[in-house]
């Protein structure tokens, strides 16, 4: 069997450094695998994050060879092994220890967005009916595993960390699920262009290129949702009408 | 009070998947206080995993169905021996229940005229499952998740209780830790509910993650709650076995629902060889009729591959026994075929099925719509659990409730695919509503210094030690003995061979050495951990050896048929005085004359 040389950040906030591991490989590993493995072995307190193993809870997320990645869908044979894997935790968020850091930010900005707000029922016993056109086209936002990878490699985030100012691609993709949610009649474009900073978003894509679940969130989510705030603020016919509106109803 | 970060609620729900979810919304809607603990980050529990849809008899897609087809559906797959009390509660207000989640923001996929849609499981009658492709789950647990953070719920992330509270007999609260810094907590409640999940870690091919050491069942346990039904563990039939990192990752009895059908490596479609009794009346007996069956033809009866999961994963095991399994010691499950009756095949189960799909090509290299899946079955689901009162969910501690997979009652020896999710979702509001009306009724109870102190000390001599075994390789040789011992197919010999090795595993554990600090350290986590798995194995392997016949997920090879007096009592696990685990056996209660009647109608 061949064997895979790793290096993995141990540490804390205060000091870390990378550890050295050799491991066998056998058919069909992913790198969660070669990580529990090392944890069981040699490093029994390697902290790490993981829970289903298999693409669904997105709790895994890690820097692979400088990859955002699932490590639980990250296959040893995609990797070329003559040089050390290098393993890191997610480097936009504050380090605990070892791959795990603390996301606890995305579970406060999550709070702040306006919950879902549906129309009345349709039917007299209090349902609903949709058609199963309307529903497919906010599925693709409603599969996302909040694995925070979109998060991590966003510049804004990772670089500028305007975490105060702009709440990430993960809740752009959340917002467009309920703006386009087919009974959902909120509107949330005032906090879009306000408080969640969608203007900082310069479309570079990094968030579409990593996401595990194929969402393209740029194309589908993010510039969607900047169009539909530049019609409420910027259209000069729809401001001139919104005026007269708004006149009128005093 | 003590030195510990101490938090104080009317109701403390443990566990924060489907069950824990419901039932913190339910508790905090009826105007009480409520902290919610989760073992990982939220929404990230094993709810998340369901793939197949959720149970309730709504009757949208075939109108012959209601809650009394749902009911006797669920004791017969449940082999007689359910608390019919639950089953009955549960078939008639799942479909309220799936309504409300959609009028909290839940996508079903729909019918043509616009309603929730509902697909074909093992066991069910009529198509009954409503539900999203085959992510259900993440559906379900995101629309909870997004409600439930807007229902001034306070939330404990990667928090782990490891004992429960006591005032006398009542419970008033938990003792855990958080993984982060390894900081103990103190939580004061006037009603606990559980809603931890399964306990699937004790064996070694699992579809469950990490968390599921017992953790609930284990905590009632020693609190003094007693145990039931502790014998019926459900291995699903259909688990990822090739490649071996992915060997116990499940793949939803969805792919038979939509046409899927299970092959030896003859190429023979062998469950039409052993039909029950029980459901010879409804299940077809050629191909051409059961691919009638999952096109919607209402007068075609279901194909075998839709029986129930003990049956299904019965079959399997004969199969590979006798020589007819695939390469990797599996079967073949072939979703492909249904090429030869539509003209968009690819399509249509790149739709139906997308995380299969998805699964199968990355980890496996299996294109799932050109070739079959290899798989076998995989240690699933826990019907066995706390005791709960059907009404309230109450355990027979007062103050101390279950819902979700920790109670039991609901699913007798078997659980139908859906009845999960629908269960999660009845049963967890129950609790939530009765956990706040008993928090209403009586006030704070005392917390006990001692119990603190005691149950910190012993969460921290794990690091005091400087011999004995890793944990992990303590929770290996487990996983491996439980799966060998007690598993699918069990015997006497076999079994009095486990309660020695636990007994010898309970040793290890309880000098088990953990290495560095008590900050996010997996490997304490993991000691502490074992002492639930022990718990929770010595009580399956003690029912399992009490149960001398077969009957549902229990299969004894030296009983191997079904033994009508047995059919006639649940077995109940307790803590004796002198912190021995007894065993006794209990009438099924009396079934309400009605639904006697019902049963006999739907035979």
């Amino acid at each position: 069997m061949p064997t895979a040389t790793f290096e993995i950040l141990r540490g804390d906030a205060n000091e870390g450094k990378f550890e050295t591991y050799t491991l066998e490989i056998s058919e069909g590993m992913v790198v969660l695998d070669a990580i529990l493995l090392i944890q069981a072995k040699y490093a029994n307190d390697l902290a790490v994050r993981w829970n289903c193993k298999a693409g669904h809870c997105g709790s895994c997320s890690a820097e692979v060879n400088g990859v955002p990645k699932l490590m639980c869908m990250c296959r040893m044979s995609d990797i070329k092994l003559d040089k050390p894997i290098l393993v890191q935790p997610m480097k936009a968020f504050p380090l605990i220890k070892d791959l795990v850091t603390d996301v606890s930010w995305n579970f406060e900005v999550k709070k702040k967005i306006k919950k879902f707000k549906p129309r009345p029922p349709d039917a007299a016993d209090g349902t609903w009916r949709m058609a199963q056109e309307d529903i497919d086209r906010v599925q693709e936002f409603r599969k996302c595993i909040e694995c925070f990878l979109c998060q991590d490699v966003c510049h804004v985030i990772r670089e500028h960390q305007l975490q105060d100012k702009f709440i990430g691609p993960r809740y752009f993709v959340h917002i467009a699920g309920l703006e386009m949610h087919p009974l959902d009649v909120e509107d949330r474009r005032e906090d879009l262009k306000k408080t969640d900073g969608i203007g900082f978003c310069n479309i570079t894509k990094c968030c579409t290129n990593v996401c595990p679940q194929e969402i393209t969130i740029t194309d589908n989510a993010i510039i969607p949702l900047k169009e539909r705030v530049a019609d409420k603020f910027y259209d000069p016919v729809k401001r001139l009408f919104a005026k007269f509106r708004s006149k009128k109803e005093q | 009070m003590n030195a510990y970060d101490t938090y104080n609620y009317d109701v403390l729900v443990i566990g924060a998947g489907g069950a824990g979810l419901r039932a913190a919304i339910e508790a905090s809607a009826h105007g009480v206080t409520v902290g919610l603990v989760c073992k990982s980050l939220l929404g990230k529990a094993h709810t998340v995993m369901a793939e197949g849809g959720i149970a309730a008899a709504m009757a949208n897609v075939d109108d012959r169905d209601s809650w009394k087809v749902h009911f006797t559906d669920t004791l017969r797959g449940g082999q007689y021996l359910n608390n019919w009390r639950m089953a009955e509660l549960h078939a008639k207000e799942a479909p309220d229940c799936v309504r409300e989640l959609e009028s909290w923001g839940a996508l079903f996929d729909r019918t043509k005229d616009g309603k929730i849609l509902q697909r074909n499981f093992g066991g069910h009658k009529y198509p009954r499952l409503a539900h999203v492709g085959d992510r259900t789950g993440l559906e379900m647990i995101r629309t909870l998740q997004d409600h439930g953070i807007h229902q001034g719920v306070e939330v404990h992330m990667e928090c782990t209780v490891i004992t429960l509270l006591k005032d006398g007999e009542r419970i008033v609260g938990a003792f855990g830790y958080e993984r982060e810094r390894g900081r103990f907590k103190t939580f004061q409640a006037k009603a606990v509910i559980l809603a931890t999940g399964g306990v699937g870690r004790a064996y070694k091919i699992t579809s469950n993650s990490w968390e599921y050491t017992g953790d609930g069942h284990s905590l009632a346990y020693h609190a003094g709650a007693e145990l039931i039904d502790m014998e019926f563990l459900q291995f699903h039939p259909t688990g990822m076995i090739w490649p071996p990192s992915v060997s116990g990752i499940l793949v939803t009895e969805g792919v038979r629902g939509e046409g899927g059908i299970l092959l030896n490596k003859n190429g023979e479609r062998f469950m039409f060889n052993n039909i029950p009794d029980l459901y010879k009346n409804q299940t077809s007996d050629n191909e051409e009729e059961g691919w009638r069956y999952i096109q919607g033809d209402k007068n075609a009866k279901r194909p075998p591959e839709l029986l129930t999961r003990d049956h299904v994963a019965r079959c399997i095991v004969r199969e590979i026994k006798e020589g007819r399994g695939s390469p990797h010691g599996g079967v073949y499950l072939d979703i492909s075929w249904i090429k030869k009756k539509i003209s968009n095949s690819e399509e249509h189960i790149r739709k139906k099925l997308p995380g299969m799909y998805h699964m199968f090509k990355k980890l496996a290299d299996i294109d799932i719509t050109k070739e079959p899946m290899e798989i076998g079955p995989t240690t699933h689901y826990m019907m066995g659990g706390i005791r709960v009162d059907p009404d309230t969910q109450m355990s027979t501690m007062p103050g101390l409730f279950a819902a979700g997979e920790c109670g039991a009652g609901l699913h007798g020896a078997n659980r139908l695919g859906g009845n999960s999710l629908s269960d999660l979702l009845v049963f967890g509001k129950r609790a939530g509503e009765y956990a706040a009306k008993f928090a209403k009724e009586y006030g704070d109870g005392t917390i006990d210094e001692k119990q603190i102190t005691d149950a910190a000390k012993w969460a921290l001599e794990p690091f005091e030690r400087d011999k004995g075994d890793s944990p992990y390789d303590i929770q290996f040789a487990l996983q491996e003995m439980m799966q060998q011992l007690v598993g699918i197919v069990r015997n006497e010999t076999e079994m009095l061979r486990a309660k020695e090795h636990l007994g010898l595993m309970s040793q290890r554990a309880a000098n088990a050495r953990v290495v560095g600090n008590r900050e996010f350290n997996p490997g304490w986590h993991t000691a502490l951990d074992l002492f639930n798995m022990l718990t929770i194995s010595e009580a399956i392997t003690m029912a399992a050896l009490e149960r001398k016949e077969s009957r549902g997920a229990h299969f004894r090879e030296d009983y191997p048929d079904k033994d009508p007096q047995s059919g006639k009592f649940n077995l109940v696990i307790k803590k004796d005085a002198d912190g021995k685990m007894i065993i006794r056996q209990e009438p099924i209660p009396e079934i309400r004359e009605e639904l006697k009647q019902l049963i006999e109608e739907m035979k």
